[in-house]
C-alpha cells in the first residue's frame, strides 16, 4: 500500500516523545502476551486511561484486552507535566500512537530477518506476524530479541484513519467494572500494610497564623502517635482513623488564631477586582484597513463569581519515609511536579522522592491533591517509617482548595448605522489561574505557606496565549470583527486563593462575548444564529452553530415560559468546537429544560467518551450558572457544607443532546472543557429569549433574576 | 465495650465498639468494607449509602446503635463482577459514570428504589436520587441505567 509522504510536521516528533524520546519508557511486551503501556497522563474521571489504550491496541495491531495500563509514576513513566487543558489526547495520545507505530515496525524489521522474508510482505493480527508460505512469529515471540532502549525517530508514519480499527469505537472505559462492583481503585480506598492516620487543623479564618495551641486535649487521645507543629502548621498522627479525628477536633479546640479582615465583599466582586493592583498586557489587537464611521458605543459588565472544585470526595494522600527518601502516593494531576515542588520543600534531590499516582475522584483542575500530599509527607516524618494517610475534611476541601477566579469582564463595542461592530473592546479583570505546583522556583503548596519559615504565598499568574492563555483563555473572539483590542488586567494581591478550574477563563470569557454577541443581534433583529454564521468564516465553526441549530429545530415556536439561546466557542481558539442551545423555563427560578450540543474534536478515538465528557460538561456548566458561588464575610469562606454550596440535583438535571461532528482525518482534541462557555452563554441568552432580561452577573439566582428585572425598563 | 449485632449483606455481624460511632466509620475503619465511600460526613452527598432494611441512608451520620438487630446492604453486597446486579450491569452498559466515585451509594439508593417500586418513572428515579450528588454531571447515564436495570428485571 502507498503512504503518503510524511508532511514536514511530522519529520519531528510529538511534544510528548521529544520530552521522553525512549521508547522502552512508553511500552513494554512480554513473553507471556501482554504490553505494558505507560502513559504519563493519569486518570481523573474522564476515562482517559480507555482512549489511550485504544490507541496503542490500534496502532500495535494487538487485542485491546492484551494492554495493561500503568499509572503514572516518577520511578518509570515518561514525564507528561500535568493532566491538565483537555490535552491528554493531543499529548499522550500522539506520542504512544508514533511509539507504538515506530515499535511495530522494529518488530516487523526483526521478524522479516529471522523468517527470512521481505518485511513489507508481513502483516500482524493480536500480535502474531505472518507472511508468505505460512511463516509466523509474534510480539511475545521477540519479546526479548527486541530492544527497544532507543530513542523515538522523527518522521514516523502512523496508520492513516481508515487503516485503524478500535480507533473511533465507543470501547467500554477499562476502570468502569472495579467502580461498579466497588473493588478498590481509588486512593481513598487504598490501603497500605501497617498504616497511620493523620490529620491536619487548618484556620476557619483565611491565612490566619496560629498563635497558641494548647496540645493537652490531643495528647489524651487513645492511639495518638504525635502531634506535628511548625509554625502555623500542625497536625496529628493516630493509630486509627478515628482516633486521628478525636485528636483533631481535640487540638482544635486548644488553638487560637489570628483574626484578620483580608476577604473582600462578596456582594461586589466587580469593584473589588478593579480596585487592586494590576498587571495589564494587551493580548491582541486587529486594526481595520479602512474603519467605518461610529455611530455609538454600547458598553456592558459581566461577572462570574469564585468557583469550588467541589470534588465529591475530600482529596487524600498517603506517604512514607525511608531514611532521606520519600514514596508518595497522591491523586495528583502531575506526579513529576509535585516531586519538584516536594523537593524544594524538603531541600532533597528529586530522586530520594518517588511520587505515584492513584485515582481520585473528579478532578476538574488544580484541587487539593497536591496540598494533601505535602501533608502526609510532612505527618509521616514522625511516623517512624510507617506510612501514614491522610484526608480532608468535606470544610477543608470547600474552602481551603484553591477556587476559580471570579472575573470581571467588560466588553464596548463601536456599532455603525446599521448596528454592525466596526471595532469590539473586551477586557477582563481576574486573579491569575494557575498557581499549580512544580512550574516556579517557589514551592505553591499550602503547608508551605504555613511553616514556621515559610515560603511566599504564591499569587497566581496566566499561562501565555499561545498555550491557550489563563484569564484571558478564549478572550479573542472568533468572529470577523474589523478590529478589536483585548485586555487582561490580573491582580497582584490574591486574598481568596485560586488556581486552574475546568476552562480557566474560558467560560467568563465565552459568556461574556455571545452574550453580548446576542444582545447586538436582538438590537439588530436579526436571529441569532444567522448573526454568528455570517461572522464566522471557519467552516468547523460554522458547521457545530448549523449542526446544533438544526437538531434543536431552531427556533422553535416561543411559547409563554419558554425560552431558547444559543452560544458558541472553539475552546482556547485551537481545540474543540462546541455548540449549545438551551432551552430554558423562566418564572420565579430559572430551570434548564434541555441542553441540544453539538460537538467537533476531529478523530473522536472514544466517541461515547467524547460525549459522556460534553454531557457531564454540560450539566455541570449548568450548575456553575444557576446555582455556584462560594460564600465569605470578611474573615472567612463560609460555603464550607453542600448546604452551603450547593450544586445541581438530579430532579434538576436538564436532558442534554450531543451531536459528535466525525472527522476521523482530523487530529484529536479534548473534550472535557468544550462545553462549559458555551453552554453558560446558551442559558444567558435562553433567559433573555424568555423572561426579556439579561442576567449578567452569575450565578443566576432567584435573587440574581429579581435585580435584574428590577432594572430592565 | 458493648456489642452490636446486625446482618451484613446477610452475614450476622457482632461489633464490638463504641456504638455512638457512625456506621461507616465502623463499615470502613472496623470491618475493612472500601463500597460505602465518605464523602462529607453531615448526609448530604449520599457517597456513604447503605441499605438498612429496604432503605437507603446515609451511613456517615448512622451511630451504630441505631442498626442494631437491622439489615444492612453494602455496595459489596449488591452483587460481583461473577454475579452482577442487574444495576450493575446496566451501569457498565450505558458507561454510566465519570469519575465514579458516587456511584456506589447512587447504586444503593437505586437498589432500595428498585424494590419498593421495581417498575419507576424516570421522574420517580430522579427524586429517589435527588439526594445523592454527583460532580462530573453523569445524572442522566445513571437514570438510564437504573431504568435499563428496572426493565430487565421485569422481563421474564
Amino acid at each position: 500500500m502507498s503512504r503518503p509522504a510524511p508532511s514536514p510536521s511530522a519529520a519531528t516528533l510529538p511534544v510528548s516523545l521529544a520530552a521522553n524520546p525512549t521508547l522502552s519508557s512508553w511500552l513494554e511486551f512480554s513473553a507471556e502476551g501482554q504490553v505494558t503501556v505507560r502513559p504519563g497522563k493519569v486518570e481523573i474521571g474522564q476515562g482517559i486511561v480507555t482512549a489511550l489504550a485504544q490507541i496503542a491496541a490500534d496502532e500495535l495491531d494487538v487485542d485491546i484486552a492484551r494492554i495493561r495500563m500503568v499509572r503514572a509514576s516518577t520511578a518509570a513513566s515518561p514525564n507528561e507535566g500535568v493532566t491538565s487543558g483537555s490535552l491528554s489526547i493531543q499529548q499522550s495520545g500522539r506520542a504512544l500512537r508514533y511509539v507504538c507505530a515506530e515499535v511495530r515496525q522494529i518488530f516487523l524489521e526483526v521478524a522479516a530477518d529471522r523468517l527470512g522474508v521481505e518485511k513489507t510482505s508481513l502483516s500482524v493480527e493480536d500480535g502474531t506476524i505472518s507472511g508468505p508460505g505460512n511463516v509466523r512469529t509474534s510480539y511475545w515471540e521477540l519479546a526479548g530479541a527486541v530492544a527497544l532502549e532507543r530513542d523515538a525517530t522523527p518522521g514516523i508514519v502512523p496508520k492513516l484513519a481508515t487503516e485503524r480499527r478500535l480507533a473511533g469505537d465507543s470501547v467500554g472505559r477499562i476502570d468502569i467494572p472495579d467502580k461498579v462492583f466497588a473493588r478498590p481503585r481509588f486512593i481513598q480506598d487504598s490501603s497500605l500494610p501497617a498504616a497511620l492516620h493523620g490529620r491536619v487543623l487548618r484556620p476557619e479564618h483565611s491565612r490566619a497564623r496560629l498563635i497558641e495551641l494548647n496540645e493537652d486535649g490531643a495528647r489524651a487521645v487513645p492511639g495518638l502517635v504525635a502531634i506535628v507543629r511548625d509554625g502555623s502548621f500542625a497536625g496529628v498522627v493516630s493509630e486509627t482513623e478515628n482516633g486521628a479525628e478525636a485528636a483533631l477536633n481535640a487540638l482544635r479546640k486548644g488553638a487560637t488564631w489570628s483574626e484578620d479582615e483580608i476577604l473582600p465583599d462578596e456582594n461586589d466582586l466587580a469593584a473589588f477586582l478593579k480596585s487592586q493592583p494590576l498587571e495589564s498586557v494587551v493580548i491582541d489587537t486587529r486594526a481595520a484597513s479602512t474603519r467605518g464611521e461610529g455611530k455609538r458605543t454600547i458598553r456592558r459588565q459581566y461577572t462570574r463569581p469564585y468557583i469550588a472544585h467541589a470534588s465529591i470526595a475530600p482529596s487524600c494522600a498517603m506517604a512514607q519515609w525511608s531514611g532521606d527518601k520519600v514514596h508518595v502516593w497522591t491523586h495528583s494531576q502531575g506526579v513529576y511536579l509535585l516531586r519538584a515542588d516536594l523537593a524544594l520543600l524538603l531541600k532533597l534531590p528529586a530522586e530520594n522522592i518517588t511520587v505515584e499516582h492513584l485515582e481520585g475522584a473528579g478532578c476538574y483542575g488544580h484541587n487539593a491533591a497536591d496540598d494533601v500530599a505535602l501533608d502526609a509527607v510532612l505527618l509521616a516524618k514522625v511516623a517512624g517509617g510507617r506510612p501514614v494517610r491522610v484526608q480532608w475534611s468535606r470544610a477543608d476541601e470547600m474552602s481551603q482548595t484553591p477556587f476559580g477566579a471570579a472575573m470581571a469582564i467588560e466588553i464596548a463595542a463601536d456599532l455603525d448605522a446599521g448596528g454592525e461592530v466596526l471595532h469590539w473592546h473586551h477586557q477582563l479583570w481576574s486573579n491569575g489561574h494557575a498557581a499549580r505546583p512544580g512550574r516556579a522556583a517557589q514551592p505553591a503548596l499550602l503547608a508551605g505557606f504555613e511553616l514556621a519559615n515559610p515560603f511566599p504565598w504564591m499569587i497566581s499568574t496566566n499561562p501565555p496565549q499561545a498555550n491557550g492563555g489563563g484569564a484571558d483563555r478564549n478572550a479573542v473572539p472568533l468572529y470577523d470583527f474589523p478590529s478589536w483590542q483585548i485586555e487582561s488586567h490580573r491582580l497582584l494581591t490574591m486574598p481568596v486563593r485560586t488556581s486552574a478550574l475546568r476552562t480557566l477563563g474560558a467560560q467568563g470569557n465565552v459568556f461574556a462575548i455571545e452574550s453580548f454577541l446576542d444582545e447586538i443581534a436582538a438590537e439588530r433583529g436579526e436571529d441569532p444564529v444567522a448573526f454568528r454564521l455570517r461572522l464566522l468564516n471557519d467552516d468547523r465553526a460554522r458547521d457545530v452553530i448549523r449542526a446544533a441549530a438544526e437538531r434543536a429545530k431552531w427556533k422553535p415556536a416561543q411559547r409563554p415560559g419558554i425560552g431558547h439561546g444559543i452560544g458558541f466557542a472553539r475552546y482556547k481558539n485551537m481545540g474543540a468546537y462546541c455548540a449549545a442551545v438551551a432551552e430554558v423555563e423562566g418564572d420565579r427560578d430559572i430551570r434548564v429544560r434541555k441542553l441540544t450540543l453539538a460537538v467537533d474534536v476531529g478523530e473522536a478515538i472514544n466517541p461515547d467518551g467524547v460525549i459522556n465528557q460534553i454531557e457531564g460538561g454540560a450539566i455541570q456548566a449548568t450548575s456553575w450558572v444557576l446555582k455556584e458561588r462560594v460564600r465569605f464575610d470578611r474573615q472567612r469562606i463560609t460555603s464550607t457544607t453542600w448546604s452551603d454550596y450547593p450544586i445541581l440535583r438530579f430532579s434538576e438535571v436538564p436532558e442534554v443532546e450531543v451531536e459528535l461532528i466525525r472527522r476521523p482525518e482530523l487530529d484529536p482534541v479534548g473534550a472535557g472543557e468544550a462545553a462549559h462557555g458555551p453552554v453558560t452563554a446558551a442559558i444567558a441568552n435562553a433567559v433573555f429569549d424568555c423572561l426579556g432580561v439579561r442576567i449578567r452577573d452569575l450565578p443566576m439566582t432567584r435573587e440574581r433574576l429579581i435585580a435584574a428585572m428590577e432594572l430592565t425598563p | 465495650m458493648p456489642h452490636v449485632r446486625f446482618r451484613l449483606n446477610g452475614v450476622e455481624m457482632d461489633v464490638d465498639a463504641d456504638t455512638d460511632r457512625s456506621l461507616l466509620d465502623i463499615l470502613r475503619g472496623q470491618l475493612g468494607m472500601i463500597g460505602p465511600h465518605f464523602g462529607c460526613g453531615a448526609g448530604e452527598c449520599g457517597a456513604c449509602n447503605v441499605i438498612v432494611g429496604d432503605r437507603a441512608m446515609s451511613s456517615c451520620d448512622m451511630p451504630l446503635w441505631s442498626v442494631a438487630d437491622k439489615d444492612i446492604t453494602t455496595p459489596e453486597g449488591l452483587g460481583s463482577a461473577n454475579a452482577p446486579h442487574p444495576l450493575q450491569r446496566a451501569f457498565i452498559a450505558e458507561q454510566a459514570l465519570q469519575c465514579g466515585y458516587c456511584v456506589s451509594g447512587i447504586l444503593m439508593s437505586a437498589a432500595a428504589l428498585l424494590k419498593r417500586n421495581p417498575t419507576p418513572s424516570s421522574d420517580e428515579v430522579k427524586e429517589a436520587l435527588d439526594r445523592n450528588l454527583c460532580r462530573c454531571g453523569s445524572h442522566n447515564r445513571m437514570v438510564r441505567a437504573v431504568l435499563r436495570a428496572a426493565a430487565e428485571m421485569a422481563a421474564p
